[in-house]
């Protein structure tokens, strides 16, 4: 067993665990897009990212690929993971905004605003398709071609692969086809539509019982058994 | 696949622990790109993924899966040579094949390619004809290398000679300017 702090917890988890799995283990969210618990680890979204060390010294790395170490200092949520996480949400907004997933996630890390050039890619390379293919479908029937700018994923000479047996694990796992609340076409980059609930109550009887609790807008504290409580 | 494939194979299959690169390297050398069907046999036979093949076979810019030229002229654009004019030189010659750069002439004999840096900026502007390098081109300099290029072949006969084609198969560059 390996002993290190997580968020100055004092944890100890089984060598060869990953930084991802330790802190999924110990309830602390790290939200990713490219891992899976039945894939390998793979470090393309990097939105998993952790900062290891104390100090001067400290630096950003990808927990789903980073094993953990003896007496290591792991944070999952300082002001600079944050930043950057945010930052990497804005740069998929604005490549593939149609994607539920990274809409969602944009919502729950409270990102309001893409300042880069929009694009509509409907691919952002997690590869989480790859993996599912070669790894729990024995597949191989479609993988990455080309490289840089060029990079995409399609199957051997952009024919349908004799390996395919049209499982649909691949569209099963991606995290860019489902399309987003409002339909795939919608103006703004960004959807947000989670931020800006409203109660779905009308009124508070003191005697009912709310058909919907808990209700996000109570926990939120917009709701009326929230006003009424306070 | 026919014949030619079949022996390619077995001279493949003897070499055992060469990797996919270096199958590959085989392969363009021999035909000047990758087959579609004989990568398909390759993957088969070695038990490689098929997938695996066509991403190497992507990804790395001396593979190519369309037939290239049999007379390779390559073209740097790296910064000496740029800011020694390398842009005319490959008008030039995009004008003097009737080819832009990354195609291959109709007749199959001159493909033009354009690099970045040929790792020889003292020669700037340079231009790899065959393996050939020409430092200091210009216009002017490359049209002539093209035209005695061109002739040459004609001198020794045909160019396709080697391949066991009869002379008439083989239809010359035609040159605006001789």
């Amino acid at each position: 067993m390996l002993n290190l702090t997580l968020n100055g917890l004092e944890i100890s988890v089984e060598k060869g665990t990953t930084l991802l799995e330790a802190a999924k283990f110990y309830g602390m969210e790290i939200p990713t897009l490219c891992s899976d618990e039945a894939l390998s680890p793979y470090g393309a979204c990097r939105l998993c990212l952790v900062e290891i060390g104390t100090g001067n010294h400290s630096r950003l790395v990808s927990s789903c690929t980073y094993p953990a170490r003896e007496g290591l200092t792991v944070r999952t949520h300082t002001e600079r993971v944050v930043q950057a996480r945010k930052l990497l949400l804005e740069l998929y907004l604005a490549t593939c905004p149609s994607s539920k997933t990274i809409q969602d996630m944009a919502s729950k890390l409270g990102v309001t605003k893409v300042r880069f050039k929009q694009k509509h890619e409907e691919c952002i390379l997690c590869g989480l398709c790859v993996r599912m293919c070669a790894e729990q479908m024995q597949g191989k029937a479609i993988g990455f071609v080309k490289r840089g700018i060029k990079r995409r994923i399609t199957a051997p000479f952009a024919k349908k692969s004799e390996d395919c047996r049209l499982c649909g694990g691949c569209m099963y796992i991606c995290p860019a086809c489902q399309a987003r609340c409002q339909g795939p076409q919608e103006k703004s980059p960004i959807c947000n539509a989670c931020l800006n609930l409203s109660a779905p109550c009308l009124d508070y009887f003191e005697e009912a019982m709310c058909y919907m609790d808990p209700c996000v807008a109570c926990e939120l504290g917009t709701g009326r058994k929230a006003k009424a409580q306070s | 696949m026919e014949e030619r494939t079949k022996t390619d194979l077995e001279n493949l299959k003897k070499q055992n622990g060469s990797s996919v690169v270096s199958l590959l390297q085989e392969v363009q050398e021999k035909y000047n790109y990758l087959p579609e069907e004989l990568l398909r046999e390759i993957a088969k036979e070695r038990n490689i993924p098929l997938m695996d093949i066509y991403s190497v076979a992507t990804f790395y810019k001396a593979f190519s899966l369309s037939p290239k030229g049999k007379h390779k002229v390559v073209t740097c654009s790296g910064t000496a040579c740029h800011v020694r004019g390398s842009e005319k030189v490959t008008r030039e010659i995009s004008r003097t094949l009737g080819i832009e750069s990354g195609h291959t002439t109709e007749d199959g004999l001159y493909s033009l390619e354009n690099v970045s840096c040929l790792g020889a900026c003292a020669l700037a502007p340079l231009v790899v004809i065959d393996g050939e390098y020409h430092g200091s081109m210009t216009s002017a300099k490359i049209l002539e290398i093209l035209n005695g290029h061109t002739a040459g072949k004609k001198e020794n006969g045909c160019c396709c000679h080697d391949q066991g084609k009869k002379e008439n198969d083989c239809r010359q560059v035609s040159l605006p300017r001789a």
